[in-house]
């Protein structure tokens, strides 16, 4: 959960007073509240934490940064299921409650 | 350099170790500060493509790891309190209390939750006005901008129903702690990339100066690690101590001031145990008094629980650097990412998982640990 994740904003819009964007990491789409760097602009990159935006990146280090994070499955481990990854850890089958409930 | 070519641009990952080994002429011991500092380290080799005067030690930089074992049980026992909604990052689900973790809490009937932003379990507390909604907020200072404004939020908007279990940690003094160790063996600090986005690296030239020590502040891609190596390396061949920046793209010298300005409002330092470690002066964040209602230590009164660590589990040392994960004796018999005893081998951002997956045992042939498959 330490890693931060560059992502392009593609939409801009304020909610219940917040400034919130939807953000694209290399395919994953999520929201993101932009309170931290207000002036950022659709199209730009920054580095996500968390759903918050952290500080602006260009696009090119942006750009390597995901693709090397797609090639480590790093992707998958920031957000992938969680309860699927905990159940491999405690040695069960994360689908065995949906076929036996 | 048999990995080096699955580096993204092997030419310049070459000409960066080249230099390195032109440089070195000592044995040098440098921390990596960051968890995922240490999982890059060990997936790509980089320790062994590194000259063998190059010591990388593993520092403390693992936010799940350090999490005291008694804030584990906190959120144990609040997450099993009837009308609550526990609301939590995905990576502490197996995180060992005593005696279980948050996912057998949700086996066992709890309504644990996992959100990837604090602003989720927010939203679950808008949309649970009768239900008591209770975010575990644990982290570096990366984390606790989003976690400080998501309670500010909760203020500002008057949603009563939601509280936060806190217990954030700072960087900065817990590198004095480390270098005030007599055991202490660390030359050079690595310093956390993300960290510094948000705090910029205002905090570190006093501790440079003070402890003579190197600090260079590094991103955690294998070409960050090995600029960052080639920069601390440099300053100790020159006898030089400074702060130096080399994730430029990444951090400003000031950080982030709104989120600094954020931190400042709803928390206030306070020392903090770290898990294996103990009681580091000044090394937290708690909410401050003006926050107190959306304490959840205070509303679920669980400030009274102590609880103490596995005498087996050296994880305290490995977190200091003054032991490698597989020179403890339950590593890989007693203590699997199945069966972990601390939480540096149940975090897959923990030193002791980190050697574990990748099979970094240096290990007898005999010693078994065959039964696991990776956790990523
Ligand atoms: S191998 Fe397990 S018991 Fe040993 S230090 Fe690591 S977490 Fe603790």
């Amino acid at each position: 959960m330490c890693l931060a994740v560059p992502g392009r904003v593609l939409d801009i819009e304020e909610r219940d007073g917040t400034r919130m964007a939807t953000v694209d990491f290399g395919g994953v789409v999520k929201e993101v509240c932009l309170e931290y760097l207000p002036d950022l602009q659709v199209g730009e990159y920054a580095i996500v934490h968390v759903g918050f935006a952290l500080q602006r990146l260009d696009e090119e280090s942006a750009r390597q940064t995901l693709e090397l994070f797609a090639e480590l499955g790093m992707l998958q481990e920031e957000f992938g299921d969680p309860w699927e990854m905990a159940a491999k850890e405690a040695g069960t089958d994360p689908l065995e409650e949906v076929r036996n409930p | 350099m048999k990995y080096i070519d699955e580096f993204q641009d092997p030419e310049l990952a070459r000409r960066l170790l080249d230099d390195i080994h032109a440089t070195v002429t000592r044995p040098w011991a440098l921390m990596e500060v960051c968890g995922g500092q240490t999982h890059s380290i060990i997936r790509h080799g980089l320790d062994q493509l590194l000259p063998e005067q190059v010591e990388l030690i593993h520092g403390p930089g693992c936010p799940v790891c350090v999490t005291p074992l008694e804030v584990i049980d906190k959120a144990l026992e609040i997450a099993s309190r009837p009308g609550v909604i526990f609301c939590s990052f995905g990576d502490m689900l197996r995180v060992p209390g005593t005696g279980r973790d948050l996912f057998q809490v949700r086996g066992e009937g709890g309504d644990v939750r996992v959100v990837y932003s604090p602003l989720d379990a927010l939203l679950i507390a808008q949309r649970n006005p009768d239900r008591e909604v209770v975010f575990f907020g644990i982290g570096f200072e990366t984390t606790a901008p989003p976690n400080a404004m998501t309670v500010h939020q909760a203020r500002r908007l008057g949603i009563g129903n939601f509280s936060m279990l806190v217990s954030h940690v700072r960087v900065p003094p817990a590198i004095e702690a480390i270098m005030s160790s007599p055991s202490c063996r660390v030359q050079g600090f690595l310093a956390a990339g993300h960290v510094c986005s948000v705090m910029g690296v205002e905090e570190y030239p006093e501790l440079a100066e003070r402890f003579r020590v190197p600090i260079v502040v590094t991103g955690f891609e294998p070409l960050d690690i090995l600029e960052g190596v080639r920069r601390a390396v440099r300053q100790l061949e020159r006898g030089e101590h400074t702060v130096d920046n080399a994730y430029a793209r990444a951090v400003r010298p000031e950080g982030n001031p709104a989120a600094r300005a954020m931190l400042e409002d709803v928390f206030e330092v306070t020392d903090r145990a770290w898990r294996g470690i103990g009681v580091i002066p000044d090394s937290g964040w708690r909410l401050s008094p003006k926050y107190r209602d959306h304490d959840a230590e205070h509303r679920f009164a669980v400030d009274g629980i102590r609880t103490a660590e596995p005498a087996e589990c050296r994880s305290g040392e490995v977190l200091q650097g003054l032991l490698k994960p597989h020179e403890c004796e339950a590593f890989g018999t007693l203590c699997t990412p199945r069966t972990p005893l601390g939480a540096t081998m149940v975090s897959s951002e923990g030193a002791c998982a980190a050697y574990y997956l990748y099979r970094r045992l240096d290990l007898p042939a005999t010693t078994t640990v065959r039964e696991a498959s990776p956790v990523v």
